[in-house]
C-alpha cells in the first residue's frame, strides 16, 4: 500500500470516528449509511463479483434481525409472552444481560443467515441468469410472508427489541454506541471483502463471472466457491440486519426485516450507482445514493417511492456502468489500464 | 371448479408473458401491475355506472397504449441490453405503477361488483358464482382470438418471424422496432382484460401485483415459451394448487405457498438438468 493510500485510509477513519461528535443531529442516519455500505458491499459480492444478481440477500437480513432480537429477548424472558405484551415493554433487562443478549443475539444473528445460505446455496445457485434472480426475489418475499404468519415472533404486528438498560446513560450513549458497532461493522467488512479480493478466492468469484464454464472446465469446483460467497455475504447482512432491528427498537415483518421493496432494491441500486464489481464502487453509491434518499426525500413526501422507481429506471436506463465504470473511461490510467492510442482509432474507425 | 376457472385466468396473464419472453427476451416484473392498473380501469367503469362487463373492451383499448408507450418510454432503451438490466428497469416500473396507483386510487380494497348470479349445481353441492363462469370464458375467448391474430394475421406472423430470429426477420424487411412495440402493447392489452376479470371476481389492491408476475413467471418456465396448451394446463394446475394450499395452510400463507412453489419448481429443475450437465439459463 502506497503512501498516499494509507493517508486516505487513515482519514476516512478518523472521519468515521468523530464523525458522531461533528454532526450530533445525524447520528442515526449516518449509522444507518454505514449499514447501507455493508448491504451493498455484500450484495455486490453476488452481484458485481460473481456474476450472479440477487434480488433476495434480503433475506438473510431479516432472518438476522430476528435471531439477534429473538435471542437477545429470549435468552432470558419466554419470547412468546414477550411478544404478547405487543408494544408494552413488560420485561426489562439488566446492562450485564442486555449486553450479553446482544453479543450473542449478534453472533448469531451472523451465523444462522450463514448457516442458511449453505444449505440453501446448492440448489439455489446452480440456476443461472434470469432464473437465479427471479427465484431469489421469490425466496426473499415468501420468507417475509412466512414470518408474517408465525405468532412466535409476532406474525404480522411484529416485535419490540429489547429496550436499552436503565441505569448507564441515556439515550444519547445508546446512539453512541450502535453507531460505533455500525462502524465497526463497516470497517470490518470493507476490509475482509477488500483482502479477498485479492486472493484466489476473489480471482475465481470473477472467473465464474466471466464464464462458468470455462471456469469449471479448468478444473475449479465452481460451486462450492459460489456457496462460500454466498455464506460470507450471508453473514455480514446478518448482523447489519440485527443491528438494524436493535438500533429502530421495533421489527416488522414486510416493511422493516424482508422489506424486498426498499432495502431490498436499495443495496442492488447502491451497487449499480457506484458500479457493480468495484471495490469502491458500492462504498460509493450507498453514500451517494443515502445522502440523495435523505436530502430530497423531503420534497417528494408521500409520493417518495413514485420517485425511488423512476430513479432505479433512470439509473439503469441511463447510467448502468455507474460512478465508478464512468471515472474509468475518463481516467483510465489512474485504474492501471493502459490504451494503445493507435488501437483506440482503429476501433473508432472501425465503429 | 375454483381453481380451474382461477387457472384459466393466470394461464391468459402468462400466456400474455410468454409472448413478449419468447419476442423479446424481456421477463417483465410489471406484468402483475399491469394487470391491477388494467382491474382498476374496469373499477371506474362501474363507479361511473357502467357495468364492469364491458370492460373487457375498454380496458384492453387503454392499456394497449400504455403498454405501447411504456416500451417507448423505457423498455425500447433496455431491450437488447443484459437481462438483468431489463428485469431492474421492469421492477422500476412495477414500483412507480404501484405506488402511483396507492397514492392517485387509494389503498383500499376494492372490487367492481357484477350483480351476476350464482349457479347451483347437484343439489346445491357445487355452488358456482356465475361471474367466475363468465371469466374462464372470457379468458378462453380473449386467448383464442390471440391464437387465431397471430397464426393468420401479417402483424401475428411478423412476431413470430422476430421471435424466431430478429435479425433475420429485420433483413427481411420487418419493422422490428414496431413488432417489439406491438407485443409489448398487446401483453398489456391482455392483461387488462385479466385486470377486469380479475376486478369482477376478487378484489383489487395497489400492491397485489407482484404475485400475479410470479404466478405468470412460474407457469411460463413449467410449460416453455410458446407451448399453449402446456401454459393452459399448468395455468389450471396452479390454480387447483393454490386452492388446496389456501385449504390446507390457511389463507395467510397462500402468497408465501405459490413463491415457495416457485423456488422448489426452479430447484428441483436445476437438479434434473444438473444430470445432464446442463443448466437453467
Amino acid at each position: 500500500m502506497s503512501r498516499n493510500k494509507l493517508i486516505g485510509y487513515g482519514l476516512l477513519l478518523v472521519f468515521g470516528l468523530v464523525a458522531p461528535f461533528l454532526f450530533p443531529a445525524f447520528k442515526l442516519q449516518i449509522s444507518i449509511m454505514w449499514l447501507l455500505v455493508v448491504l451493498s458491499l455484500t450484495w455486490d459480492t453476488q452481484g458485481g463479483q460473481m456474476g450472479y444478481n440477487s434480488f433476495g440477500n434480503i433475506m438473510f437480513f431479516g432472518i438476522g434481525m430476528y435471531v439477534c432480537s429473538s435471542f437477545h429477548i429470549g435468552m432470558f424472558f419466554s419470547l412468546a409472552e414477550w411478544t404478547e405484551g405487543g408494544g408494552e415493554k413488560t420485561f426489562l433487562h439488566t446492562s450485564l444481560q442486555y449486553f450479553q443478549g446482544l453479543s450473542v443475539g449478534l453472533i448469531l444473528s451472523g451465523i444462522v443467515p450463514a448457516i442458511v445460505a449453505a444449505l440453501i446455496g446448492y440448489g439455489i445457485l446452480g440456476l443461472r441468469g434470469h432464473y437465479f434472480a427471479i427465484c431469489t426475489l421469490g425466496l426473499g418475499i415468501a420468507m417475509g410472508e412466512i414470518a408474517s404468519g408465525i405468532e412466535l415472533i409476532g406474525a404480522g404486528q411484529g416485535m419490540t427489541t429489547p429496550p436499552w438498560p436503565k441505569g448507564i446513560g441515556g439515550v444519547e450513549l445508546r446512539s453512541q454506541f450502535y453507531y460505533y458497532l455500525c462502524f465497526a461493522l463497516m470497517v470490518i467488512t470493507f476490509l475482509f471483502l477488500r483482502w479477498v479480493y485479492q486472493t484466489r478466492f476473489g480471482l475465481v468469484l470473477n472467473a465464474i463471472r466471466d464464464n462458468e464454464d470455462k471456469a469449471e472446465a479448468m478444473g475449479i469446483h465452481t460451486m462450492r466457491y459460489k456457496i462460500t460467497g454466498w455464506v460470507i455475504s450471508a453473514f455480514f447482512l446478518g448482523i447489519a440486519g440485527g443491528l438494524m432491528g436493535n438500533m429502530i427498537g421495533y421489527i416488522e415483518p414486510t416493511e422493516i426485516a424482508f422489506a424486498g421493496a426498499s432495502y431490498g432494491v436499495f443495496m442492488v441500486l447502491m451497487a449499480i450507482l457506484g458500479g457493480k464489481g468495484t471495490l469502491w464502487g458500492p462504498v460509493i453509491g450507498a453514500i451517494v445514493f443515502h445522502i440523495f434518499k435523505e436530502g430530497f426525500w423531503i420534497f417528494f413526501l408521500g409520493w417518495q417511492y413514485v420517485a425511488l422507481g423512476l430513479l432505479i429506471v433512470l439509473i439503469v436506463v441511463f447510467f448502468p456502468e455507474g460512478i465508478m465504470g464512468w471515472l474509468r473511461e475518463k481516467f483510465p490510467e489512474r485504474f492501471g489500464e493502459v490504451i494503445d492510442e493507435a488501437d483506440r482509432k482503429a476501433q473508432v474507425e472501425l465503429e | 371448479m375454483n381453481g380451474i376457472l382461477l387457472g384459466i385466468l393466470f394461464a391468459l396473464i402468462a400466456y400474455g408473458m410468454a409472448l413478449q419472453w419468447g419476442v423479446m427476451n424481456i421477463i417483465n416484473i410489471a406484468q402483475g401491475e399491469l394487470v391491477i392498473l388494467g382491474g382498476y380501469i374496469a373499477y371506474f367503469m362501474f363507479k361511473a355506472g357502467i357495468h364492469p362487463a364491458f370492460g373487457i373492451i375498454v380496458s384492453p383499448i387503454i392499456m394497449f397504449f400504455v403498454g405501447w408507450f411504456l416500451y417507448k418510454a423505457v423498455i425500447s432503451r433496455v431491450v437488447d441490453r443484459d437481462l438483468f438490466i431489463s428485469i431492474l428497469a421492469t421492477f422500476g416500473i412495477s414500483i412507480v405503477t404501484q405506488q402511483l396507483m396507492n397514492s392517485v386510487f387509494g389503498s383500499d380494497v376494492v372490487v367492481a361488483q357484477s350483480n351476476f348470479g350464482t349457479l347451483m349445481l347437484f343439489d346445491n353441492s357445487v355452488v358456482l358464482p356465475y361471474v367466475k363462469l363468465f371469466s374462464g370464458v372470457v379468458s378462453v375467448v380473449f386467448a383464442l382470438i390471440l391464437i387465431l391474430y397471430m397464426k393468420k394475421s401479417r402483424l401475428g406472423r411478423a412476431i413470430r418471424a422476430t421471435a424466431q430470429n430478429a435479425k433475420a426477420a429485420k433483413i427481411l424487411g420487418v419493422d422490428t422496432e414496431k413488432v417489439y412495440a406491438a407485443t409489448f402493447g398487446i401483453n398489456a392489452a391482455l392483461c387488462g382484460v385479466a385486470g377486469t376479470l380479475i376486478a369482477m371476481t376478487f378484489t383489487l389492491h395497489p400492491y397485489i401485483g407482484l404475485p400475479y408476475t410470479v404466478r405468470s413467471f412460474m407457469i411460463v418456465i413449467i410449460a416453455g415459451l410458446g407451448n399453449l396448451p402446456a401454459v393452459a394446463l399448468s395455468g389450471v394446475g396452479l390454480g387447483v394448487f393454490e386452492e388446496f394450499a389456501d385449504f390446507i395452510l390457511g389463507t395467510e400463507f397462500r402468497i408465501a405457498a405459490v413463491f415457495m412453489l416457485l423456488v422448489v419448481i426452479l430447484v428441483y429443475r436445476r437438479f434434473k438438468l444438473s444430470k445432464k450437465r446442463e443448466y437453467l439459463k
